[in-house]
């Protein structure tokens, strides 16, 4: 045993909720006696759901990056932008930094968060594996950190749509893509908040 | 020693306080007390197992309210004004939503809703009620489950991300008319700054600070 004593290992638990440090009673459907939530050694089917969660979310982020989010009509010119089109947009007309910035909160953080979460999900397969876990334990926490800003381009869409409303000859409609955008943000959300990541360390390992 | 009994009837005794257990690695620690500005990290994870608060009930409180007029101003006054041959719209970030609903976007409404509205203003009002009575060295009526509650909501506010797609907004907006930002931006940016401070707030700490009523 390491010289760290793990909870599990001295009958304790942490309520996921406040915090609270309390014995492992064995019992099933044992509860915090501060603030009245379940209590669980690790987070109730931790893999199966954020597997479930991911896939989902990976599923809807397909029509969110090939749908167009939006439609820009002027003087009868109707243009439809994909998330990457605007991104270029952005970065011909406007400012390449703003284009660099929704780059990364609609692209790479999405990305990245797939391949964080499903990396980490194989890792802690069968116990898991000793391999580079206080990186991992890093980029799991850089990745529950950042999810939420890929939110960034659903809120530009409602901005332009909200603003642009000229009547016929000047308009900015949303367009499907944005919905399975926003979707997919909330479900890699529940995913990365679902993943527990006490999972990583929880191998027979003799020292650390 | 009086044992706490939980909801579902069995004794699960607490070991107090005076251990902290790594909510990312699960290693347990002795707590420390810890001097000003000091940032507890775990030695096997790295996370951070507890900070130093800085601010005090009373600032808390005023920060709160400081947040509160913030949040009005942000929703009140017009974010952006466009303007084309002389004609001039404003949007508010209700006029976003209603927007958004319209157009057969409804989740996005939702979203939007939920995340620059509900949520945060909630959380406000939560913690708002929750130290009124902590100043006074009760627990609020409700404590338990508005603490509850309050880990729930915490990463559901993005005002934050809200600021940044006013920016780029009124970029990519410029391109063809001329924007200017209204006073809700700025309200939404000072909103933005608050959060971040208060984001630093160990909220979890009131379990401790304030000792449950004999019941």
């Amino acid at each position: 045993m390491s010289a760290l004593p793990r909870a599990h290992e001295l009958g304790l638990i942490g309520c996921h909720v406040c915090g609270l440090v309390c014995r492992d009673t064995q019992i099933a459907d044992a509860a915090c006696p501060r603030c009245g939530s379940a209590l669980h050694r690790r987070k109730p089917n931790s893999c199966a759901r954020t597997w479930a969660l991911l896939i989902a979310a990976f599923i809807l982020y397909i029509p969110a990056n090939l749908l167009p989010i939006m439609r820009t009509v002027s003087l009868g010119d109707v243009d439809d932008n994909t998330i990457l089109s605007g991104v270029i947009e952005l970065w011909v007309k406007g400012s390449p930094d703003l284009a660099v910035i929704v780059f990364t909160a609609s692209i790479v953080v999405p990305m990245m968060k797939f391949l964080v979460i499903g990396t980490l999900l194989l890792s802690v397969r069968h116990c898991g594996t000793t391999w580079a876990r206080t990186q991992r334990a890093k980029l799991y926490r850089l990745v529950e950190f950042i999810g939420y800003w890929s939110m960034l381009d659903v809120f530009v869409v409602s901005l332009l749509t909200a603003l642009v409303q000229f009547g016929f000859f000047s308009q900015v409609e949303p367009l499907p893509g944005v919905v399975y955008f926003g979707l997919t943000v909330v479900l890699t959300m529940l995913a990365s908040m679902s993943f527990d990541p006490r999972l990583i360390w929880d191998c027979k390992d003799e020292d650390d | 020693m009086n044992l706490p009994s939980s909801p579902r009837g069995q004794v699960n005794p607490a070991l107090t306080s005076t251990l902290l257990i790594c909510e990312h690695c699960d290693t347990v620690y002795r707590r420390r007390p810890l001097a000003r500005g000091d940032v507890a990290r775990c030695t096997r994870c790295h996370a951070v197992l507890e900070r130093h608060q800085r601010i005090g009930l009373d600032a808390m409180l005023a920060l709160v309210a400081g947040v509160m007029v913030v949040f009005v101003q942000a929703n009140v006054w017009p974010i952006i004004t466009l303007s084309l041959n002389g004609e001039q719209i404003r949007t508010r970030l209700w006029g976003i939503i209603a927007m958004m609903w319209q157009e057969h976007s409804q989740v996005v409404a939702v979203l939007a809703a939920a995340t620059l509205f509900f949520f945060p203003l909630c959380k406000m009002l939560t913690l708002g009620w929750l130290l009124i009575f902590a100043r006074a060295g009760r627990r609020a009526p409700g404590f338990k489950s508005l603490m509850v509650l309050l880990h729930y909501i915490g990463p559901w506010t993005m005002s934050e991300v809200f600021v940044l797609g006013v920016l780029v907004s009124i970029v990519k907006a410029h391109l063809y008319f001329d924007v200017t930002p209204d006073a809700g931006v700025y309200a939404y940016a000072v909103l933005a700054i608050f959060i971040t401070i208060f984001s630093g707030i160990d909220v979890r700490r009131f379990w401790e600070l304030l000792p449950e009523e004999a019941s």
